[in-house]
């Protein structure tokens, strides 16, 4: 059974995905069930998984499918670092599946059944794209995230489905630039299996061919990711997504790729390669730039979410920038952001969703005297804020200082310039927040949907709400064991010497 | 003399590499349609172009003079003499994914112009920002 | 010796308790108050029973987990730190009592946000006593300001709106230009543990790398402290109610800036370091410029509550200058000076608490002849405005006296006409009041007859006056603290070699 944990994760939410339709035909409130457990399952067994891989030194589990031995076959391979990525996929996404069905409460049975083969057909699509050791099937499972993804983002309604269109539109040119790029790499090796390309490709590093695949691989990442310039689709993507899946979205769909390119120039390609340092270099200043400037568009907004946006290519500024600096501590940095990030935005977006789920409202001016009316929602705003400027001990605070400690480390001092002055900025709209939260007067929000009891929201929406609150502290808490026993686990040996 | 050596030389690069730039020309128009036109049905016809393009691309690499379709046929075992059937089987997978995009693509373009009575981007956004 | 107890942080742990607790008893008034007075005692007590081993050499160490994956989160109670934590643990609780009577007395709302981010002030107050690395200090010193930020804000208005706003300005740029510094010094020294004397030398960096580092450092204390030209959050922060004026001002955030400086100078750059590069003379000259500048700005402030910050803007200069000289005897006076200074101004400004809360009144010139009314609290007053200015039996006086002596080891006299000016200075703008006060009739007629403040806040104010007039007789008197100035001196200031470095 435990060794087939790799497939399970995906297996589990694949098989639900199909079952959940069928399940809400026959009994409406059965497919939501189906999913959840799904997903609660395939959270468990990347729990095992990460046990297993920690438990083994942090050498890298393969599990191939079908038996096919690889470069033939497909395999998944698991070492720490995307074994703690797909935990934290499968805990959003559960929790997310979790927190979402106070929203569907008056659906009929094939919205509930669509919605929720949707939500796991992303998680499988994300899980996937983290555990596969072959780059074609990184494709399908990209290509699974992103269709399910824009349904989901279509389900916000008549806004959300035109977001949908457009990313869609923005989202297939970034997947065929990504083909391209394998079929580059195929038509120099032959071989579309991860660890093989990685042996294949060390003597053609320098061909100009592989200017192109870098940059092609650049230009769709950075899409999927929504790096600056390519984060057009995100605001209103992440604005108009359904409220109850838009913490999956925002917290887990652009992070797995950005962990794919970090899979691909680090442990494919090696960072010590003259192409992929300039690659490096262009993903760093891109990242630079997305982080002031999206903090400076998102100082701009009064749209909570659409803020959350903005904010979000600036966070993926901040991972870019630790792949950029490529030392030990840059990359500890960029993963440890990836796990913070997810967590502290999907944090954010369920609490605006809790608001807006009970008052209809998401504006920030409108948010004056929240806390009494919501206290834990508001109590884990601002921890995620904090979190996001980077202040302790919240989470963000340690990604912060290990991609500043991996800046000096090489010398690179004007990232940590940019960081400082992000920092700067961020404080200023998350302060407004707070600000707008604790110090303006009642906004007198009309009751939309009232809660019955002393509770501010229904349970299945405050216990993920307040989880994530904890979880963010719990992260910045344990940090120094997250990177020791996990993620230096999986870092190249190049940089551990 | 030497207009005939240019001759060769283009000849060459049409025969061996010619097909690439062709590929790369219809790459670049599905692109171009994407950024240029105004209908969101016409955008979308262009990214389906686009994609044939890259699916092209590994067609072509797969072509080999003279090989023969992958089936064991009793003649020769000689890996060389049979074309490279893979990634042909990737492409009716990405052909299999481009036509779920585009099944979506015109799925939400439906709800669109229902909802903004107009497939014309400008027209959409003006009337979304309302 | 080294002694490995959890000690230290449960003393830090019990407020931030006591936080959570508060938060969930808000309907409760009385319970809610419960936990603050409990909490200030129990982490009294725990500061206080480790005071005698410090005293004889020891020091307590404890770390609870790794904060990064080479940093480890650290307290330790060395003399300075102890200094530190003891002030501000014991004040404390006059201040929580004194905040029971204003907070009541004045019918403030959002009491138990008030009284939770208290507790949570004086935790990150004594996080910053003890933290036995820069992380861990820097730590507790960001979540000091955002604990403060809900205080300056408390009256909800639209100027408090902007002193928090300012506040958090000023607070916040200067933090993060500190955490870019202790990344710079960590790769510099591949440590970050304070270390008597300091952990950094000259052959580490280039020069202008070095200057450059302690003073994108020490602007994070400068800021906190109130150093010209930085001190502008300080008087808009006088919004907020008079507990926490007292407590800004007098305990935990411009105290923990003063400290910064102190911990920076004396433990990680350390005094010969700064005498090669320099640096410190500029800090002086800034230091000496505040202490004069404040007080003539405070000259001029009618609303008293002003007035007494401007007077903190100079008086928490005076230990940043004594760190600034550098001399074994300067470092003692400014450490004597955290305490000394602590005791007057919160007398100062709990007085001035009882006054808006008693009669109603914010301006000095409105208080003619309040000393009929308020007899007590005025002469407590007047005892604490003649420490501010340092007139010998009283606190005050001790601390400036060392600052003094330390300005003649380095022979540098100019600072002792800065230090007579500025006594001056301080009498000018404090006095008056307890003139007016006593002396001049009320010409409305208000304060004809007597009508203290209520026992919750004239207790505390007399507690405190008391008490700084026995510490001016007594310095060692409870807790040893001239002791613990005078250790953290020494050991700072162990290679100084009579007239310089």
């Amino acid at each position: 059974m435990s060794q087939h944990f790799p497939v399970l994760i995906v297996l589990l939410p694949l098989s639900a995905a199909l079952l959940s339709p069928f399940f809400s035909f026959m009994y409406r409130q059965a497919g939501k069930w189906i999913a959840v457990a799904a997903l609660a399952g395939s959270f468990l067994c990347s729990v095992g998984l990460l046990l297993q891989v920690t438990a083994g030194g942090g050498q890298a589990i393969h599990y191939y499918m079908g038996n096919w031995v690889p470069p033939l076959g497909i395999e998944f391979v698991v070492d720490p670092i995307n074994a703690v990525i797909v935990a934290m996929i499968t805990f959003l996404a559960m929790c997310t599946a979790i927190y979402s069905t106070p929203f569907l409460k008056k659906s009929n049975w094939l919205y509930m059944g669509g919605y929720y083969t949707l939500m796991a057909l992303l998680c499988v699509g994300l899980s996937g794209m983290t555990l596969t050791g072959d780059v074609f099937n990184l494709y399908v499972y990209l290509e699974i995230a992103s269709l399910s993804g824009y349904g989901l983002i279509a389900l916000g309604g008549n806004k959300g489905t035109l977001a949908a269109f457009r990313y869609l539109l923005i989202g297939t040119i970034g997947a065929s630039l990504y083909l391209l790029a394998i079929g580059f790499m195929y038509s120099m090796t032959g071989s579309l299996n991860m660890a093989d390309l990685s042996v294949l490709l060390q003597d053609k590093m320098d061909y100009p061919l592989m200017i192109m695949v870098i940059g092609l691989l650049i230009a769709a990442f950075g899409i999927k990711a929504a790096l600056f310039p390519f984060h057009g689709w995100q605001p209103d993507s992440y604005t108009y997504s359904h409220p109850g899946a838009a913490p999956l979205i925002s917290g887990a769909m652009s992070k797995v790729p950005a962990y794919a390119m970090l899979r691909f120039f680090f442990y494919l390609f090696g960072a010590q390669h003259l192409f992929v340092q300039h690659g490096l270099t262009v993903i760093g200043i891109l990242g630079a730039l997305g982080i002031i400037l999206g903090s400076v568009m998102a100082i701009a907004q009064d749209d909570f979410r659409r803020m959350l946006a903005y904010s979000s290519v600036a966070q993926i500024g901040y991972i870019a920038v630790g792949l950029a600096i490529g030392s030990m501590y840059g990359l500890i940095g960029a993963i440890l952001h990836i796990i913070n990030h997810a967590f502290m935005k999907g944090s954010l977006f369920m609490a605006i969703g809790g608001v807006q789920y009970r008052f209809g409202e998401f504006r920030i001016s409108q948010l004056g005297q929240l806390n009494k009316k919501m206290p834990f929602t508001v109590f884990t705003i601002c921890v995620a804020a904090l979190g996001m400027i980077g202040i302790p001990p919240a989470g963000g605070f340690f990604s912060k200082i290990y991609i500043m400690q991996g800046a000096m480390e090489t010398g690179q001092y004007i990232y940590i310039a940019v960081l400082v002055i992000s920092s700067l900025l961020n404080a200023v709209y998350f302060f407004r927040v707070m600000e707008n939260i604790f110090v303006n007067p009642d906004a007198g929000l009309k009751e939309i949907n009232p809660t019955a009891g002393k509770l501010e929201l229904p349970l299945q929406m405050l216990i993920p709400i307040v989880l994530f609150g904890i979880i963010i502290l719990a992260l910045g808490f344990c940090n120094a064991s997250v990177v020791d026993c996990i993620i230096k686990l999986g870092l190249p040996e190049v940089f551990l010497g | 003399m030497s207009d005939a050596s240019t001759m060769d030389v283009i000849n060459n690069f049409l025969a061996t590499k010619g097909i690439y730039s062709l590929v790369l020309i219809l790459l670049f128009l599905g692109l171009y349609g994407m950024i240029v036109s105004n209908n969101y049905m016409k955008k979308m016809m262009a990214m389906n172009v686009m994609q044939v393009a890259v699916i092209f691309f590994y067609l072509c690499f797969a072509q080999k003079d003279g090989g023969m379709i992958p089936i064991l046929n009793g003649i020769t075992t000689d890996p060389n003499a049979y074309i490279n059937p893979l990634p042909h089987a990737l492409m009716l997978t990405a052909i299999v994914v481009s036509l779920g995009t585009t099944g979506v693509a015109l799925a939400l373009l439906m709800r669109i112009k229902e909802a903004y009575g107009s497939a014309e981007e400008d027209e959409v956004l003006r009337r979304a920002d309302k | 010796m080294t002694i490995t107890d959890i000690r230290p942080f449960l003393a830090v742990g019990v407020s931030l308790l006591a936080a959570f607790l508060i938060m969930f008893s808000g309907k409760k008034p009385n319970v809610r108050e419960f936990w603050s007075v409990a909490a200030a005692f129990i982490k009294a007590g725990l500061i206080f029973s480790m005071v005698p081993a410090v005293l004889a050499g020891n020091v307590y160490e404890y770390t609870l987990f790794a904060v990064t994956d080479t940093l480890g989160f650290t307290l330790r109670t060395d003399a300075a730190g102890m200094l530190f934590a003891c002030v501000s643990s014991f004040l404390y609780i006059p201040v929580s009592f004194y905040a029971i009577g204003y907070m009541r007395g004045h019918h403030e709302k959002e009491q138990t946000g008030f009284f939770a981010s208290f507790a949570v002030c004086l935790s990150a107050a004594v996080g910053i006593a003890l933290s036995a690395n820069l992380l861990t200090f820097f730590i507790f010193y960001e979540l000091l300001t955002v604990a403060t930020w809900p205080l300056v804000f408390h009256e909800r208005n639209e100027e408090a709106r902007f002193a928090g706003r300012k506040y958090l300005i000023y607070t916040l740029v200067s933090g993060q230009l500190m955490l870019a510094g202790i990344i710079v010094v960590y790769a510099l020294a591949g440590t970050l543990d304070f270390q008597a004397g300091g952990f950094l030398s000259i052959d580490m960096a280039p020069k202008w790398m070095l200057q450059f580092l302690f003073f994108i450092m020490v602007l994070g204390g400068a800021v906190k402290a109130g150093v010209m030209p930085l001190h502008g959050w300080l008087p808009s922060a006088m919004v907020a109610p008079t507990p926490v004026s007292a407590l800004l001002h007098a305990v935990a955030v411009v105290k923990a800036g003063a400290f910064c400086v102190l911990r920076l100078v004396g433990f990680v750059f350390g005094p010969t370091l700064l005498a090669q590069i320099g640096a410190a003379t500029v800090l002086a000259w800034f230091a000496a410029f505040t202490i004069i500048a404040s007080s003539l700005i405070a000259m001029k402030q009618d609303n008293l509550k002003r007035r007494l910050a401007f007077s903190t803007v100079g008086q928490l200069s005076y230990v940043v200058l004594g760190a600034a000289l550098l001399a074994p005897l300067s470092i003692l006076g400014a450490y004597f000076h955290i305490v000394a200074h602590a005791l007057m101004k919160i007398t100062l400004f709990m007085c001035a608490g009882a006054i808006i809360v008693t009669a109603h009144k914010d301006n000095i010139s409105d208080m003619h002849g309040i000393g009929r009314k308020m007899p007590i609290t005025m002469a407590c007053y007047t005892i604490a405005s003649l420490g501010i200015a340092g007139m010998p039996f009283i606190v005050g006086f001790i601390s400036k006296w060392n600052i003094a002596l330390g300005a003649l080891q380095v022979s540098q006299p100019f600072y002792i006409v800065v230090l007579i000016c500025s006594a001056l200075l301080a009498l000018s703008y404090l006095m008056p009041v307890t003139h007016l006060a006593f002396f001049k009739p009320n010409e409305n007629g208000e304060f004809k007859t007597y009508g203290e403040a209520n026992k919750f806040m004239l207790i505390p104010i007399c507690v405190t006056a008391a008490l700084s007039v026995i510490l001016g007789i007594m310095p060692n008197f409870g807790p040893h603290l001239y002791d613990l100035a005078s250790m953290a001196a020494q050991s700072i200031t162990q290679g100084w070699i009579g007239g310089g470095w």
